[in-house]
């Protein structure tokens, strides 16, 4: 069988979606609704799972299905209420190498996943698994909180697909990987969450197949659990195993992938090496919030009987959009506001967060001892905000543009209203990729080492 | 996009690959796990050997099935013996003493508790089991095993509550034994074994189904939870078949737990009626039952998560 892992071919894989109900006018209506409805029903959930007839987006699945002489009725008019997570995804993977998985929510990454471990069937296509799977879509899969830690591990361990003599054996180990020896004849329930995580991730760290499946699980524990999970799939990668990982995590992605695949509306948008795998990542995904995103009518936003933001823009020194700034790289942020009453004296400023939600920054005019105004309604302002670079890791920051009275209400802000990715590649003219160590910033400074004492 | 490569591959035909020999897992040995995943495998997939494989899995829910449940109780397991203690003494006191329903001379304790005994089993087996997917949907959306394992465990989880039900049973038996009570176990005892996998798998069989069409039809859950108490009103659990008007009896008989339960305290207590084309008549349609449920269990297995 070659030295394939993982073939896929062709797979896609449609969903139902919830199409809006008619509503009942009268109480008439209302009540022989309520007397059809189960007729209705009925219908509905009997077709939760048929695909018949139903296509892909023209990818010559309508051809394949008529020359088999599945019913050709709705080989043209597709029903509204289909939706494909996944639609015709072709990829090979070999014995030993680390695909990541990126893309945006909603690209497919999780529906491939559960494909793949057999959680759910393909509506369309195959895929080919040679060897073992062990997939972890989940910390903690099937624990119960009645039972101790140590009945919990033995659980866990063979849904995973473990035998209890594998565990017997193990056990030890995974016992001190987790570090929470001490509460292992304790029921579940009185752990914290995250000694419950901890020692789930331990007992799935242990698992050993050759082709281990990994979701966004790594985004548990505190950091410094976190970096030993991470070493521990290093390891697993290291040791020739497949390893297909999916994560919102591009520095663990990097870290641990030799390969990446983007998947982008349930279509591979990228197949290739990590770096460039990133790169188209990060410009697809956010390029069309960053650039120029005009900023919706002010649902659920403060005070917009007064003013509210109206565009916000990232772009580079000179003016031109920008999709990715690199670390300590001078950008402007554009921002054009909307009176609608008089406003005396405005403050203003951007609100950084980390995309774990961490504010980090807040730039605001009043700190500057800054004080714009006075607006007249009916004004419509544009304010550029320079700024000479930022310290931050590489990662996507969220920046959330606001404007209120001095010393007053605010008036309008945007939460994610800009998506920032900051790059760290090229700079210190080193081709290492920046590590994130225990901190959001960093810092350019000068390092002299003297060796004070010849060796022998 | 490449519309050669698929006409090439078109899923139907390719026959899978179940080479599913267990044993040490070297790279070498890759090709035996190998797996391929395709819609619409057949109705007669049955992967059973999964089962297997996954045989600790049983045996681990099992002991989480009689462990947790009585975890943070004082009496704890002892609530295996008064449910169906307390059951027994109303049906005495209600359908024995108040209505005088007859017994066919049996001590009222005894009848009874034969009947329930029985009856327990296969509807613990029956209503724990139809709650398969809905229950575990959490565990199944995110991992695989054989869906089977829990409804397996369950039966199994299930006849150890039997086996202490039917020690309670026994005792009583030999207190009114001691006593000198007119009652004589008979050969049919030996059929034992055989009536309780009866019960089983006709607990199985019927939950597995329910528990199928759960998935996308909720409706039924509804109807399981009083279903099951209404049923039991067509077996001799708390009457004799004796005082059934002949007309009547094929609507008992045409439950499949009337000839098991019917055995049963003939076998034990020497009265009522045994009959070997009524319990084949009941086999046989366990077996079909049971049949139909696992094949279609492991229809819906493989696509309940997009409708559950």
């Amino acid at each position: 069988m070659s030295d394939l892992a993982i073939s896929v071919e062709s797979l896609s894989k449609a969903y139902r979606i919830g199409l809006k109900e008619q509503e009942h006018e009268t109480l008439l209506g209302a009540v022989t609704g309520w007397f059809k409805s189960p007729f209705q029903n009925f219908r509905d959930v009997r077709n939760l799972s048929r695909f018949e007839g139903v296509t892909g987006k023209g990818n010559g699945q309508a051809a394949e299905a008529s020359a088999k002489g599945a019913a050709p009725r709705t080989s043209l008019s597709q029903p509204s209420d289909v939706f494909w997570a996944l639609n015709d995804v072709s990829f090979k993977v070999k014995h030993g190498e680390a695909v990541g998985i990126i893309g945006r929510n909603g690209a497919g990454k999780s529906t491939l996943l559960k494909i793949l471990s057999r959680i759910t069937e393909p509506t369309n296509g195959r895929a080919v698994v040679y060897g073992r799977v062990g997939s972890l879509l989940e910390v903690g899969t099937g624990f119960h909180p009645d039972l101790t830690g140590r009945e919990n591990v033995y659980l866990n361990g063979t849904i995973l697909g473990m035998r209890k003599h594998e565990i017997d054996e193990k056990f030890d180990e995974i016992i001190d990987f987790s570090g929470v020896e001490q509460f292992i004849d304790t029921p579940v329930k009185r752990y914290s969450s995250g000694m419950r995580v901890r020692l789930a991730f331990s007992v799935a760290a242990h698992l050993e197949p050759e082709i281990l499946i990994v979701d966004e699980v790594l985004a548990v524990g505190d950091m410094e659990f976190q970096s030993k999970c991470l070493g521990k799939m290093e390891d697993v990668s290291g040791s020739g195993r497949t390893v297909l990982f999916v994560s919102h995590n591009l520095g663990a992605v990097n870290q641990l992938c030799s390969r990446c695949v983007v998947l982008e509306h349930g279509g591979i948008a990228f197949d290739g090496d990590v770096g460039s795998g990133i790169d188209v990542y990060q410009r697809s995904g956010y390029g069309q919030r960053t650039s120029s995103a005009y900023v919706a009518p002010a649902e659920g936003r403060p005070g917009s009987a007064q003013g509210r933001i109206l565009a916000a823009d990232l772009q580079d020194d000179q003016g031109r959009p920008a999709d990715c700034i690199g670390i300590g790289e001078p950008f402007q942020i554009k921002l054009r506001l909307q009176f609608f009453s008089r406003l005396a004296r405005m403050n203003m400023g951007v609100q950084f967060h980390s995309s774990g939600g961490v504010p980090i920054l807040n730039l605001r005019t009043d700190s500057q001892g800054l004080v714009f105004g006075p607006y007249e309604a009916g004004n419509e302002v544009e304010v550029i905000i320079k700024v000479p670079g930022l310290p931050f890791y590489p990662g996507l920051y969220q920046l959330e543009p606001w404007f209120g009275e001095l010393d007053g209400k605010r008036i309008d802000q945007v939460p994610e209203g800009i998506s920032l990715v900051l790059e760290g590649r090229g700079l210190y003219q080193s081709e290492r990729l920046i590590q994130q160590g225990r901190g959001l910033v960093m810092m350019d400074c000068t390092w002299a080492e003297t060796v004070k004492q010849a060796s022998a | 996009m490449e519309i050669s490569e698929q006409l090439k591959e078109t899923p139907d035909d390719v026959v899978p690959a179940a080479g599913l020999a267990s044993g040490p897992v070297a790279p070498a040995a890759t090709t035996d796990w190998t797996l391929i995943i395709r819609p619409k495998t057949g109705w007669f997939d049955l992967h059973l050997a999964d089962l297997w494989r996954f045989r600790d899995l049983v045996m681990l829910f099992v002991r989480r099935d009689l462990v947790a449940q009585y975890k943070q109780t004082i009496l704890g397991p002892l609530w295996f013996i008064i449910q169906p203690l307390l059951t027994t003494l109303t049906f005495t006191i209600i359908f024995g003493n108040i209505a005088k329903l007859s017994t066919d001379g049996l001590p009222k304790m005894l009848f009874y508790l034969s009947g329930v005994t029985a009856w327990n089993y296969f509807a613990d087996c029956l209503t724990r089991t139809s709650e398969t997917f809905v229950a575990n949907s959490n565990i199944f959306g995110k991992v695989y095993f054989p869906r089977l394992a829990v409804p397996v465990s369950i039966v199994i989880s299930s006849l150890i509550r039997f086996g202490i039900q039917l020690g309670l049973f026994l005792g009583f038996y030999v207190y009114f034994l001691v006593r000198g009570t007119p009652i004589h176990a008979t050969n049919v005892l030996l059929l034992l074994p055989a009536l309780v996998l009866l019960m089983a798998a006709l607990g199985l069989g019927t939950g597995i189904i329910v528990s199928s069409l759960t998935t996308r039809y909720r409706d039924l859950r509804f109807l399981v939870q009083f279903g099951v108490q209404l049923v039991m009103y067509t077996t001799p659990v708390i009457y004799p078949v004796s005082k059934v008007p002949e007309q009547y009896r094929w609507i008992m008989f045409s439950n499949p737990m009337t000839p098991v339960i019917e055995t049963f305290r003939y076998a034990f207590l020497g009265t009522g009626s045994f009959s070997w084309a009524y319990l084949g008549i009941s086999a046989a349609a366990t077996a079909i039952i049971l049949a139909v449920g696992v094949l279609l269990f492991n229809h819906v297995e493989k696509t309940f998560m997009d409708t559950v």
